[in-house]
């Protein structure tokens, strides 16, 4: 039964479109990150993939300026109930990097410089639905959002998409990153409000 | 941890010009760790519902929940809770959420904390944790960035908490006894007041985004571990 609260009137989204379950609209750029902003240099900045194997690919930032970039415009949607619509990023879809990494793992770790970590399925990184971003609003992304270049998974809690990119491991399991081990949900789909474990 | 609790509000305190504090009892809320939060849920008489996340002010207390609000200019849920809900409205509550950025009773060593404005409550809560636990000997320091001296939480407490050794530091206006004068946290801030990195403290660094982006970068240049600096933040940019 609900609890209704005296006096609350509350501020309907004007959003003609549906904002997840839970969710409010925000125009600023919120920032949650779990400790001090590193300083990641694009001379020196290597994005890895490790395979289950141990095999390993890596790009450093001309070979990433050399993989086909697009403009993305999405949703993002944060566990701690802001979301925000119609924001621009540029980036190369996840797709490119894989074009040829052998693996039968499912699941991926994505690593950040700083020691975040976070867990994703394979399959939610593929297929256009994830991106290896450097722009933001026609920006180079700023050190505070997680440039120079951070994961993209809009369709997650933004929790997942991984600030400061510097590796993606493959594995068998699906291991908890650094939030699905301190009480965040596994996966993290807003529709479903999959915020905790 | 998943479930809404229902909440009522017990009690209202003034804090600051923009703020309060709100005791909620909350049955079932079986207690939290300092620095969790919980989520506040409201619900309009239409059945439109709004949620926002509140750092716990105090822990301890089962089935009490004790929450300080700074009022966000033109915000949906926190004017209503600083300045229309009294003893008796209700509400809902979900936690305590967060397991990273907390302090428990035995964990050891020196604690350094760093607020900004009205991010000194979760860090009140670590204090107010540390000064309840008999068994707890570690010291700790905790610097707090406020605009003028009305807008410092809890002062005349955490002036006097046991353990605790607090430097306020106006960003506005400071008292007229003060022999700094009004500004930003800057690095000889951070080497006067704060521990020594040597001394290998943990670090809890909680404000608006900008003042946690400064102060973290200030705390690694003055030679303190990255890895031993937890952050929140809040606001955008």
């Amino acid at each position: 039964m609900a609890v209704f609260t005296r006096g609350f009137g509350g501020r309907r989204p004007d959003s003609e479109r549906p904002v997840p379950p839970g969710q409010y609209l925000t125009d600023d750029f919120p920032v949650l990150s779990i400790g001090p902003t590193p300083n990641v240099d694009t001379s020196t900045w290597q994005l890895t993939i490790r395979t289950e194997e141990g095999a390993e690919h890596r790009w450093d930032w001309a070979a990433l300026q050399a993989l086909p970039a697009e403009d993305v415009t999405v949703d993002i949607h944060c566990v701690t109930r802001w979301s925000k619509q119609d924001t621009h990023w540029r980036g190369v879809p996840v797709d490119a990097f894989f074009a040829d990494v052998e693996t039968a793992a499912e699941y991926v770790v994505a690593h950040s410089f700083g020691g975040y970590t976070t867990n994703l399925p394979l399959d939610d990184l593929l297929d256009g639905r994830a991106w290896v971003v450097t722009e933001y609003e026609g920006e180079p992304l700023e050190p505070l959002h997680g440039g120079p270049v951070r994961l993209l998974v809009p369709h997650l809690y933004l929790w997942k998409s991984a600030k400061w990119l510097r590796a993606l491991t493959l594995h068998l399991d699906d291991e908890p990153g650094f939030w699905e081990q301190n009480g965040y949900h596994l996966y993290g789909d807003p529709w479903s409000e999959q915020r905790y474990g | 941890m998943s479930s809404w609790h229902a909440a009522q509000v017990v009690r209202t305190e003034p804090l600051a010009a923009s703020a309060r504090v709100l005791t909620l009892a909350v049955p079932g809320f079986a207690g939290a760790l300092a620095g969790q939060h919980v989520d506040v849920r409201l619900t309009a008489p239409d059945g439109y519902q709004a949620v926002r996340s509140y750092s716990l002010a105090r822990v301890g207390r089962d089935e009490v929940v004790e929450l300080a609000v700074d009022e966000v200019r033109g915000g949906e849920v926190s004017p209503y809770l600083v300045h229309e809900a009294r003893p008796g409205d209700r509400m809902e509550v979900r936690g305590p959420l967060g397991g990273y950025f907390v302090w428990r009773p035995h964990d050891g060593g020196a604690v350094q904390l760093v607020a900004g404005g009205s991010g000194i409550v979760p860090l009140a809560a670590m204090a107010r944790a540390r000064a309840a636990a008999p068994t707890s000997d570690a010291p700790f320091r905790l610097l707090a960035a406020v605009r003028t001296p009305a807008d410092a939480f809890f002062a005349k407490e955490l002036d006097s908490t046991e353990g605790l050794t607090t430097t306020w530091l106006y960003s506005r206006e400071a008292p007229p006894a003060s022999t700094r004068p009004p500004g930003r946290l800057t690095l000889d801030d951070v080497t006067a007041h704060a521990f020594a990195p040597d001394v290998g403290a943990r670090v809890y660094v909680c404000g608006p985004t900008g003042f946690v982006e400064a102060a973290a970068a200030l705390l690694v240049d003055a030679g303190h571990d990255a890895a031993r600096i937890r952050t929140e933040r809040f606001g955008g940019v």
